[in-house]
């Protein structure tokens, strides 16, 4: 299967076939099956891997089991395997009504922050990687010395400043307070940058150019289409980042109309051990199996395209 | 500042780019604006985002609230102040320990699973890739209460194996072994993130230097020492960049465990942590951003440190040859 698959991974990176050169039949080959690298499965090997897949996979098997239990049967069964009557679809149907349907609210809020949030993130990400790569502009040392030195500056070290700041701007408990700041994906840029500068020849710019297509209409007739395996990358990051988003929504927001499903679930979770409150563990483990299941399958579909993304920069 | 990272594609393959010693990869137009329409909207939304509070935790940490309600400017005192100050210290403490220990083990892992997905000698790579990665799609406020409830020794998955064992596993949410109970968390979400990081170079190692190394005679282990190692320097130096941000940024992990073992986990438990409270519970803005910029820089150091250990700007560093320039 390994090497099958990185066959077709092969087939990902980006075609050279647009710039004239004539690639695939040079380029050489990945390792191929029964090739000479190619050796019989290592027993040691396969045994290390499957307890290191256990132990990434049980947890979430955890949550599967205790997702479909009572509250009852949560405290006294054993907790790696479903126990009692089904309760998954009662739970879920729980969770869904519990406190006026808030949780719906938070599951639309956090849609919200990923589409605006993530796609902004993305298509900045791709217009300014791309414009660092193929242009010399004056500052252009600058914003790269900035970009770069902000990768290794702690963002978080920036929260109470930055919801200080917000605040003066009266954006704090808003979405926008959200929204904004998940916008930037250094990281994101930079990828992009590392992949335009090698899957875009500059030649093909070249000849749009002597067409007379302007800068921007090149970018979106010619270059989107090279960069859709690093954008894809990018995407992928930043929308399981804006998901997972946890610290950002904490600080920023106070009224719970507007969280989303992580600060909600931390709030459902702080409920259950503290005195005084209603206790739901039920409710917060189905909610969190609620919460990780899209962005599970988003990721696992976007998955595929990382493989391009981050060697691109390796193409022959 | 970072440095050698300006060498980026060193950095991501470890491969010099194609044609790099023959012509650039640039477009050498006339020197003009174009290239601003792209990159300006990051830039906007960059300034607004980063660089202006940046400037203003400066600046709010040269100054000290008085009394009398106003804002009186006192220079480096703040940072006089958090130098001195024992939380400070203690939070900081602890993520260095952190580092040393937890960052190590899970690139370790993260390495191996990745030599091993590329060895050739395991079947279902597939099956093996996404399962590790996973976990780094699960948020980390399910992942901690995942955890947290396993480690229960009241009713969670620890409880259930006493119960099996019939003795007494160490209780994972107690003093001598959280830092442990949080590392692990902390590995199960990343580990899979780092090996995808490294699995991706190793795939873009040029397929001829393996044939290079068997020709010559080289074994397995020689091969990993000698060709893959080396060939995802970049990836290595990214991941442990990454990771070493991460391991000074700690909240998020002990900040859900507090829900759970409240008494445990002090609200100073991490300089970020010291810093969140400091502003949200104290309202010592300018006393937080001190803090929040002293872990800033010290994170700047190691850092720059871990990406850099030879290097200076703008030197373009000796790396593996591929056949290509050879030819």
């Amino acid at each position: 299967m390994s090497a099958a698959e990185s066959v077709t991974r092969s087939g990902t990176a980006p075609s050279r076939l647009a710039s004239g050169q004539v690639a695939p039949a040079a380029r050489t080959p990945k390792r191929k099956p029964g090739g000479s690298r190619h050796q019989r499965a290592s027993v040691t090997l396969t045994v290390l891997m499957t307890a290191m897949l256990l132990y990434c996979v049980v947890p979430l098997f955890w949550l599967i089991a205790n997702a479909s239990k009572t509250r009852d049967k949560l405290y006294n069964s054993f907790s790696l395997w479903f126990a009692g009557d089904f309760a998954l679809f009662d739970n879920i149907g729980k969770v869904l009504t519990y406190n006026d349907g808030i949780f719906v609210r938070w599951f639309g809020n956090t849609i919200m922050y990923v589409v605006v949030g993530a796609g902004g993130a993305t298509l900045l990400a791709t217009l300014a990687g791309y414009g660092l790569a193929k242009y010399r502009f004056p500052g252009r040392r600058l914003v790269l010395a900035v970009i770069l030195g902000a990768i290794a500056v702690p963002m978080t070290a920036l929260a109470v400043p930055q919801f200080l700041l917000f605040s003066k701007l009266q954006l704090t408990n808003t979405p926008w307070s959200v929204i904004i700041p998940s916008m930037v994906s250094a990281f994101g840029l930079y990828l992009v940058w590392v992949y335009a500068a090698e899957a875009i020849p500059d030649e093909l710019l070249e000849a749009a150019r002597l067409d007379g297509a302007s800068e921007l209409r090149i970018f979106f007739s010619i270059s989107l289409r090279q960069l859709a395996p690093a954008l894809i990358t990018v995407l992928m990051f930043t929308v399981v980042a804006t998901w997972n988003n946890y610290f950002l929504p904490l600080i920023m927001l106070s009224d719970q109309q507007w969280y989303p499903l992580t600060v909600g679930l931390s709030q459902w979770a702080s409920a259950s051990s503290s005195i005084g409150a209603e206790a739901i563990p039920e409710l917060v483990i189905t909610a969190s199996l609620l919460t990780v299941i899209p962005i599970a399958g988003a990721f696992l579909y976007l998955q595929r395209y990382w493989q391009s993304g981050l060697s691109a920069g390796s193409v022959k | 500042m970072t440095t050698s990272a300006l060498n980026t594609e060193l950095v991501v393959t470890g491969q010099p780019k194609r044609g790099s010693t023959l012509k650039p990869r640039t477009t050498h137009r006339r020197r003009d604006w174009s290239g601003w329409i792209f990159v300006g909207p990051f830039m906007a939304v960059f300034v607004l985002v980063l660089i202006a509070p940046l400037v203003y935790a400066i600046y709010l940490s040269l100054f000290r609230e008085t009394l009398v309600g106003g804002n009186s400017f006192v220079g480096l005192e703040n940072y006089a102040q958090a130098l001195t100050d024992p939380k400070f210290w203690d939070g900081l403490l602890r993520v260095t320990i952190f580092l040393f220990v937890q960052v190590p083990i899970m690139l370790g892992l993260s390495l191996f699973v990745a030599l091993a997905l590329d060895s050739m000698r395991l079947r279902w790579v597939s099956l093996f890739r996404l399962s590790i990665f996973l976990p780094y799609a699960v948020p980390g406020v399910v992942a901690v209460m995942i955890w947290g409830y396993m480690y229960g020794s009241q009713f969670g998955l620890i409880a259930d194996l006493n119960d099996l064992l019939g003795f007494k596993l160490p209780e994972p949410l107690s003093n001598s072994f959280l830092m442990v109970a949080i590392g692990n968390i902390v590995t199960w979400e990343f580990v899979g993130y780092n090996m995808l990081i490294f699995y991706s170079g190793l795939k873009a190692i040029p397929q001829e230097l393996y044939e290079a190394a068997e020709i010559d005679g080289a074994g397995p282990f020689r091969t990993i020492f000698s060709i893959k190692l080396p060939g995802i320097r970049g990836p290595l130096i990214i991941a442990t960049l990454f990771s070493i941000i991460g391991s000074f940024q700690l909240f998020n992990e002990p900040q859900m465990l507090r829900a759970i073992a409240p008494n445990l986990i002090t609200s100073y438990f991490t300089p970020n942590i010291y810093a969140f409270n400091l502003s949200f519970s104290g309202s010592m803005f300018n006393y937080a951003a001190a803090i929040a910029i002293l872990s800033g820089i010290i994170t700047m150091v190691f850092a720059f440190i871990a990406q850099n250990p030879e290097g200076f700007a703008f030197k373009k560093k000796k790396s593996m040859s591929t056949v290509e320039e050879q030819a």
